[in-house]
């Protein structure tokens, strides 16, 4: 890390980014910043709008409104929504991964890693010219860039495996190479889409430590999207809530998991027994362990939530991901309003009932 | 009685009654599938009235053989396969023992004997026996060769597949020598031999390394990037045009128009894919589709230019890098220089190694790209292109070089075309050369040069074949004209690869880099690849 950068210099703003699909307003109005050098967690129910930040942050969409600010550290400052696609990683150096694994499955974890390294050795190669006929500078960057590829696999536990083709890994494995090839391409902010879905316990804190040790001595700065709790609190520094695409809260992990709004949107409030669960709010392990062990009504469908439908969904079109915020379905909102307005009348809690499929606490509404 | 058993549940059909089963249930099929197609002939009589013939007999005989047929695989195929496979995995000689009991010595030497003999009485033959016994012989002396040469391969097999490339390369450069060196003692003087030879260098070696070269320019294309093109014979056309052209009206040498030409297809290339690689999967192959036809059209439709249907004739043969030329009439013709015996033959085997060396350079660069970062790209782009964006990786940049490549091999592989045709036309330039060519990368199996290059040779070289088998106008007739039948068996012989090898003769990819070993990827994890 350039020890000469302030380390709670913020690397990534995001200000006031809206994201809507047609009438549909996945993102409204959002505002965060993720600071250098510290882990940043994006947390929310299902169909909180997440990956749709992603996939403006990464320039998979363009934004409706809004700005997104990259701040190298070298200086150079970078409007993400102005920039094309594939120059987010190229020149702002922001890479990620995706939520279902989007590894090239029929070559090797080695060349996989290789193609991480594209615009490096492209230049190197005199753009292609040059290598065709065997110039010793494009040899020179290739061996490099293997010894990089190398680098990496062993971080991630994986160079035993690198001549086998990708999608023989499994998969944990995969999860780790694609943070490994994100990671070949020198980025300085890494964005990671639910790496820890579908991981076991084991495999999980080993992620955990790949990635305490990426943010150790990389010096590249992350921003996650994750919904197992013991990932998120152990090693984030700070953690932003959305939820129907608005943030409701934004600090360290202590504070979310304490604050009643977050509490809300994962559990709801109709339910009469997580109204006596609210009235205990002092109780910091209602989220963890509510999100660790996820009953049918509440926590998130195991297939849902880990491996939530092809990413075509999200990335490939627009229409895909759909938030419809049904009249008073924010659960969030629904804490504020109560709290403003202290006891509540049954009359109230009579038009809160009815609930559309989609106003359930969590899961099953992507 | 609460339980009753079924006795006839039990019993097991033996294979035999289980073969005479599906014989009828083959026959009848068989019959309502042809009665209506063999069982009826609509024609003409004299005073042009429509009249239908009945060939009740020539249904009859193919019911009937379905019918045979299917009883025989039934009842003694089938099982001798199961036991087979029993035998194999009892003995571990997997792939070998049906194999080593085909290919025995005896046998050998008596094809090896049969093959000599027939080939030294060749021309005495048919006084002794007749020609129409003389025809079976000789599909007899082919058929001898063939399982010569298919048990040196299988008893060579192990040498072979390690050393696949540099001997396939070597037979390709000794090929030419090798046919005029055959013919030449068949008929005891160099110039019959060189003669007879015209046909095998040029029908056979030429047509088949065009192929190949085309399937490989294309396989940069379907193969690598994994963009379906299905008008890949466009931009063959426009290096065909462009040497024909340039070189009628202003004289050019080969040797200056063939880059050119490939230049041009590669501007094509890039032209059109501009517009047209957004689009992705079943959109892009209908657009290259379009593009494939509109060449064509345009070729036919702007005759001021291109002469329309009838074509550019005259085109200047290639002459050997402007310091002798193949035309009697000139001053430096090769017989003249080398003081050797005229011959049209040396025009041939010219272009034979001229075609050999555009097809190796080809399958050179195609290697070198690999390994390079822009051929990685491409592999990567077919595997996933979103991943690709999240990479860094532009695109759109990637999708144009892979269609400018694969463009500028079409069109060298076009002028080289024109130049050994002397003749252009839009006729050469339809739609079903696209598919052809494409099919050749479908059954060699996308992305393997090896593969490629095998199955162009089945392909081309044995629709060739068929105008061999003149023994079969004994069959059915003089009027029976196997050529005629060569895109049934071109189908025929794709349904059977494709069930039996769905990803091409060689479904497996080649690692470009490797940290230990270079283990081949096995094809169940490569992708098509989706625009």
């Amino acid at each position: 890390m350039n020890a000469s950068v302030p380390m709670n210099d913020a690397i990534l703003q995001v200000e006031h980014l809206s994201m809507k699909f047609g009438g549909l307003v996945a993102i409204g109005d959002l505002s965060f910043t993720a600071k250098r050098g510290e882990i940043t967690a994006l947390i929310g129910p299902n169909g909180a709008g997440k990956t749709t930040v992603f996939n403006c942050i990464t320039g998979f969409y363009k934004p409706s409104e809004g700005m997104i600010t990259l701040n190298r550290s070298n200086g150079s400052r970078f409007l993400l929504e102005r920039l094309p696609n594939h120059e987010i990683p190229a020149r702002a150096k922001v890479a990620r991964t995706f939520q279902n694994i989007r590894l090239f499955s029929g070559m090797t974890l080695l060349e996989n890693l290789l193609v991480a390294q594209h615009n490096k050795l492209m230049k190197a190669s005199g753009y292609t010219i040059l290598g065709l006929f065997g110039f010793s500078g494009y040899r020179k960057a290739s061996a490099e860039s293997v010894e990089l590829a190398k680098h990496w696999l062993e971080k991630a536990d994986l160079v035993d495996r690198a001549d086998d083709p990708a999608g023989d890994l499994p998969y944990g494995a995969q999860r780790r190479l694609e943070i490994a090839r994100a990671m070949c391409t020198g980025p300085e902010l890494l964005c990671l889409d639910e790496p820890a879905a579908g991981l076991n316990p084991k495999e999980s804190a080993a992620l955990n430590t790949l990635l305490i040790d990426i943010k150790e001595t990389s010096g590249a700065s992350i921003l996650l999207i994750e919904h197992d709790m013991s990932v998120v609190m152990q090693i984030s520094d700070h953690v932003v809530v959305l939820e129907y695409g608005r943030k409701i809260s934004d600090g360290s992990p202590q504070s979310v998991r304490t604050d009643p709004r977050v509490i809300a949107a994962y559990l709801g409030v109709d339910d009469e027994e997580v109204e006596t669960v609210l009235t205990e709010v002092g109780d910091e392990d209602v989220i963890e362990q509510l999100d660790i062990g996820p009953d049918s009504a509440h926590g998130p469908g195991a297939s849902s939530s880990f491996m939530a439908g092809p990413v075509s969904d999200t990335v490939g079109h627009s229409t895909g991901e759909r938030i419809t915020v049904a009249k008073g379905a924010s659960k969030a909102e629904q804490v504020d309003a109560k709290s403003s307005t202290a006891p509540r009348k049954p009359s109230e809690r009579a038009t809160a009932k009815p609930k559309t499929p989609t106003a359930k606490p969590r899961g099953g509404s992507k | 009685m609460a339980v009753t058993v079924n006795p006839e549940r039990d019993v097991v059909a033996t294979p035999m009654q289980r073969a005479l089963r599906e014989a009828l249930y083959a026959g009848a099929i068989s019959l309502g599938l042809f009665v209506l197609f063999i069982g009826l002939k609509t024609g003409q009589n004299i005073s042009n009235e429509l009249v239908l013939t009945t060939r009740w007999g020539l249904l009859v005989a193919v019911v009937v053989a379905t019918a045979i047929g299917r009883f025989l695989y039934v009842a003694y195929g089938q099982p001798f396969l199961a036991n087979q496979k029993i035998a194999d995995v009892a003995t571990g000689l997997l792939p070998a023992s049906a194999a080593s009991r085909f290919f025995q010595l005896p046998a050998f030497i008596v094809a090896v004997v049969l093959v000599v003999l027939l080939f030294a009485l060749n021309n005495s033959l048919a006084g002794w026996v007749g020609p129409g016994a003389a025809g079976y012989l000789q599909f007899l002396r082919a058929l001898s060769v063939i399982y010569v040469l298919a048990c040196v391969i299988y008893y060579f097999r192990g040498f072979i597949h390690a050393n696949f490339t540099k001997l396939g390369i070597a037979a390709l450069i000794l090929y030419p020598i090798l046919v005029v060196a055959v013919l030449s003692l068949m008929s005891w003087s160099i110039v019959g031999g060189l003669q007879g030879s015209l046909k095998w260098v040029d029908n056979y070696g030429i047509q088949i390394l065009i192929y190949v070269m085309l399937a490989w320019g294309l396989n940069i294309v379907v193969g690598l990037a994994g963009l379906l093109d299905l008008g890949y014979v466009a931009f063959y056309a426009v290096g065909a045009y462009a040497y024909a052209l340039l070189g009628t009206q202003y004289g050019l040498s080969f040797w200056i128009l063939l880059p050119a030409a490939g230049a041009m297809a590669a501007f094509w290339g890039v032209l059109l894919g501009f517009p047209v690689l957004r689009l992705r999967g079943d959109y892009l192959a209908i657009v290259t589709l379009a593009f494939g036809e509109i060449i064509r059209l345009v070729l036919i439709n702007w005759r001021e230019v291109t002469n329309g249907s009838a074509g550019i004739s005259g085109i200047p043969k290639v002459t050997f890098f402007g310091l002798m030329t193949f035309n009697v009439s000139d001053p430096n013709y090769i017989a003249k220089v080398l003081h050797i015996a005229q011959s049209s033959a040396y025009y041939k085997i010219f272009l034979y190694y001229l075609i050999l060396a555009l097809a190796l350079l080809t399958a050179f660069v195609t290697i070198r790209l690999r390994r390079m970062p822009v051929g990685r790209a491409w592999e990567a782009l077919r595997e996933d292109e979103i991943a690709c964006r999240s990479l860094g990786i532009n695109t759109t940049t990637t999708k144009l070089t892979a269609f400018a490549t694969g463009a500028m091999f079409g069109g060298f592989a076009g002028s080289f075309f024109a130049a050994r045709q002397g003749f252009v036309s839009p006729e050469s330039f339809i739609f079903l050369e696209s598919a052809i060519i494409l099919a050749i990368v479908v059954l060699g199996g996308m992305g393997s040069l090896v593969g490629i290059a095998v199955a162009a040779m089945v392909m081309i070289g044995g629709t060739e074949v068929l105008r061999e088998l003149d023994f079969l106008k004994q069959v059915f007739g003089p009027d029976f004209t196997p050529e005629l039948y060569r895109m049934l068996l071109f189908g025929m012989a794709m349904v059977i690869v494709m069930l039996w090898k769905p990803r091409g003769f060689v479904g497996t990819r080649e690692p470009t880099a490797f940290l230990k070993e270079r283990k081949a990827v096995s094809s169940s994890f490569t992708k098509e690849g989706h625009g």
